[in-house]
């Protein structure tokens, strides 16, 4: 395996979630109270504004994934009674529950004293957080969502949630840590969010350059997820992205390609867009199928899936419950299928993709119900040749190394012979 | 004609209703009166708002075991539940081309993703996502349903070509009323005297409700009550079981048949939950909106689709199976169907608590195979009977 040389960037990063972890594991401790809650539609500023420390139960178990737990896990729930067709992220997040619920730094989690059901772009959240009301007997309050079904967000369903937030949420953060809601305070955490989803969104958008100073897709998945979990609306959040900034500016001004697990990428033949969210048992072999061939994910939409920014959202500290609400509307799950072939439309000219590419997960029907008519409405707009992988999320047992790897080269080859056979670098 | 010739000829229309997955009833409606056709996905929708515009509410399933699916695989991974793949193999066959319109209910991320692959394959349809409320406070949730029931009733407005007054809609509130409770007089029939109803024809008259006017399924379903205690049927020694968990994508009715004869009295299920989704009336005071948005948010059923906020989970299901006298719980979910598989665990774990008897088995609405369910079921009926309490 090679070594590759941490930017400080990730080091960074490292040192802000494994600080996190640090502080979730001596809560009880320092008093401090715990609110479990999902990525797409965090209330991450609100919760920070009641200063009670964040979990992200999807978060726990990629990274239990990534740790080759995962399997375990599912395997636990499943004995439990867990259907083996249902969501992975559920039946790890239930098995890790059950074997000592220890976290991705090694230290035992907290168990919430609220859970956030930020119900948003996926069904399955209702449940899950169903199940762990039934798993650690506490409260739960619940923010509903409306969908994005005609691709706007009414006022109606503007106002829907902004009660919801005052009438519901609130109240039960207030009660949780019996202190006021701080309006004040809760701007001033989202104008920190402002300033670093601008330079996130600048980040995200040097893809398209050539070539791309980034991997939007599996480098992406590290870039968004300070912003996407705990760290929202924090100084430290403002440092990583700025930080972040000026080394992929870097990498442009020196006209380097992104950063892949065998080092910098010196050649990208073939750029991509990618719908779907990645696998994480075998996320590093599954990089390296893409990345030994010179393809790069030049725009993804799994890195929408805690917030669309790159359409120009912003969070707004002017209209704190109003921003709430409309980031929570906007994130990619929540979204129309039309509105979702859009933005894939969109990424594939503005990012003089060579291809679109679906890896379409087992676990979220949220995401993979309704690929198949999405990958055909991209074909037939832009013209390019689309591609269709199956994995799942954390359950191995969906991920079979060899047929994705063939399927890859195989699509790779047919973009190399719709170019009439020009593999060494991507389209200009 | 005696009783029982009568009650044949009208399951016999019902069985026929059910079997015709080209929709003769709904084209011989459309003839008769010129007007449009709205198709409703599972599992609940209020059909008032249909009915109230002129229009008629067909509640769509998938193709059952009767349709083999050629191209609805094309459009789904084989980790989907079937249903979706009938109902687009049913629109590209042309078998709802007489249709105008589709409401999908906010039931799972499938049949939410449906209604934007309707978007995208059927533009010129009205596709209509309803946003089911999940906060059930009556001036937030309450208030945010009204106004989802009122864009759908612009929609239908301009389907129908004309506007909709609050008199015709308390007037549909009315015959929907009146349909609950004829539905409901006959699950408390078939919950008393189990060996007069057997599940398959209480399936078909109800299900015949999903393609006929409201008023025709009401006076079918009061003839079939009317006339069960008049027939001579036997009372075999059959457990009594309830179904849960088949509110959405629908067992084949073979398999409904092999779990009575295995030795089942089915005593109460939520297959046909979507027509009795509210317990009690809708009021026909005030603005019928908010009446409908009201008793949505007061008084729906336990179901996987809804969040659970009223109590304990599983308390519902515990208290249908006292009432209807069941001495076990089938829990039989679609393959792939997340919201009654998610929920399984946690209806389980409340059964477990009152000591009540339950198996599980998973089906599709195209299976073909019922003998290892069959086996399961007579097993299953055969331990309540001998050594439950």
């Amino acid at each position: 395996m090679t070594t590759v040389d941490k930017e400080p960037s990730m080091v960074k990063q490292k040192e802000m979630i494994g600080a996190h972890f640090d502080r979730l594991s001596t809560a009880r401790d320092d008093g401090k109270k715990v609110v479990y809650t999902f990525v797409p539609g965090n209330l991450t500023e609100l919760l920070l504004s009641f200063d009670v420390l964040p979990v992200y139960p999807e978060i726990n178990a990629l990274q239990s994934a990534m740790r080759k737990k995962s399997g375990d896990f599912i395997t636990e729930a499943e004995r439990l009674g867990h259907s083996e067709d249902v969501c992975t992220y559920v039946k790890c997040d239930i098995g890790m529950k059950h074997k000592g619920n220890i976290g991705p730094t090694g230290q035992v989690l907290p168990k919430p004293d609220l859970l956030l059901l930020s119900y948003t772009g996926c069904f399955t959240f209702l449940k899950w957080f169903e199940l762990l009301r039934e798993e650690y007997q506490c409260p739960v309050v619940l923010l509903h969502t409306p969908y994005q079904a005609d691709g706007e967000i009414t006022p109606s369903m503007r106002e829907y949630m902004i009660k919801q937030i005052k009438s519901e949420v609130i109240p039960a953060l207030e009660k949780l840590t019996g202190r006021a809601f701080d309006e004040d305070r809760l701007r001033e955490l989202l104008k920190l969010s402002a300033r670093a989803e601008d330079d996130m969104v600048s980040v995200l958008q040097s893809a398209k350059h050539r070539p791309s100073p980034i991997d939007a897709y599996f480098g992406g998945v590290y870039y968004i997820g300070p912003m996407f979990t705990a760290f929202r609306g924090t100084q430290g959040a403002v440092d990583y992205y700025s930080l972040l900034r000026d080394e992929v500016e870097g990498r442009v001004a020196r006209g380097e390609g992104p950063i892949t697990p065998d080092g910098p990428m010196t050649t990208e033949k073939y750029r991509l867009v990618v719908e779907g969210p990645p696998n994480w048992t075998d996320f590093r072999e599954f990089w390296k199928m893409f990345s030994d061939e010179g393809a790069v994910v030049v725009a993804s939409t799994y890195t929408k899936v805690g917030g669309v920014y790159d359409f120009g959202f912003r969070h707004d500290p002017h209209d704190p419950l109003g921003t709430l609400a409309d980031y929570c509307m906007g994130v990619y799950t929540n979204r129309s299928l039309p509105q979702r072939v859009s933005m894939l439309e969109h990424y594939v000219r503005e990012y003089g993709a060579d291809g679109v590419l679906v890896n379409s997960v087992k676990s979220c029907n949220s995401f993979s119900a309704g690929q198949l008519v999405m990958l055909r409405e991209v074909e037939k707009r832009t013209g390019i040749a689309g591609g269709f992988i199956e994995t799942d999320l954390v359950d191995a047992r969906y991920f079979s190394a060899a047929n994705v790897k063939n399927r890859i080269e195989s699509y790779l080859q047919m973009i190399q012979q719709k170019r009439g056979g020009h593999a060494q670098e991507a389209r200009p | 004609m005696d009783a029982r010739q009568t009650v044949e000829q009208l399951v016999a229309q019902a069985d026929a209703l059910y079997h015709d997955l080209d929709f003769a009833a709904v084209k011989a409606w459309r003839a008769r009166t010129g007007g449009r056709v709205v198709g409703c996905l599972p599992t609940y929708s209020p059909k008032e708002l249909i009915h109230a515009a002129g229009l008629l509410p067909v509640h769509l399933r998938g193709g059952g075991d009767q349709l083999e699916i050629i191209r609805g695989d094309a459009y789904f991974q084989s980790y989907i539940c079937q249903m979706p793949r009938g109902i687009i193999e049913l629109a590209l066959s042309h078998r709802l081309d007489d249709f105008d319109g589709f409401v999908f209910p906010a039931i799972c991320d499938v049949i939410r993703n449906l209604s934007g692959i309707w978007q995208l394959l059927f533009p010129d349809k009205l596709a209509r996502y309803l946003d089911i409320p999940q906060n059930f406070d009556v001036e937030v949730g309450g208030a945010f349903y009204a106004e989802e029931l009122g864009r759908l009733l612009a929609d239908l407005e301009k389907l129908a070509g004309h506007p909709v007054t609050d008199e015709a809609l308390r007037a549909s509130i009315a015959a929907y009323n009146t349909n609950r409770r004829s539905v409901e007089a006959l699950m408390t029939l078939r919950a008393d005297k189990p060996w007069l109803v057997p599940a398959d024809e209480a399936y078909l008259i109800i299900r015949a409700g999903d393609v006929l006017p409201v008023e025709e399924h009401t006076a079918m379903v009061d003839r079939y009550v009317a006339l069960l205690p008049q027939l001579d049927r036997p009372v075999r020694d059959h457990s009594r079981v309830v179904v849960s968990g088949a509110f959405c994508e629908q067992p084949p009715l073979g398999l409904i048949k092999t779990l009575e004869r295995a030795g089942c009295y089915i005593v109460w299920d939520d297959m046909t939950i979507h027509c009795r989704f509210i317990h009690g009336d809708v009021s026909t005071d005030g603005d019928p909106k908010l009446a409908l948005a009201r008793a949505f948010i007061e008084r729906a059923v336990e179901s996987a689709s809804v969040y659970s906020c009223r109590g304990s989970k599983g308390a519902e299901l515990c208290r249908t199976v006292k009432t209807s006298g069941a001495q076990g719980v089938f829990f039989a979910a679609p393959s792939f169907g997340d919201p009654a598989l998610l929920d399984q665990p946690m209806l389980q774990a409340a059964l477990d608590q009152q000591k009540i008897p339950w198996t599980a088995f998973k089906y599709a609405e195209n299976l073909g195979q019922f003998q290892v369910i069959r086996e399961q079921a007579g097993t299953f009926s055969d331990s309540i009977r001998l050594w439950g309490d």
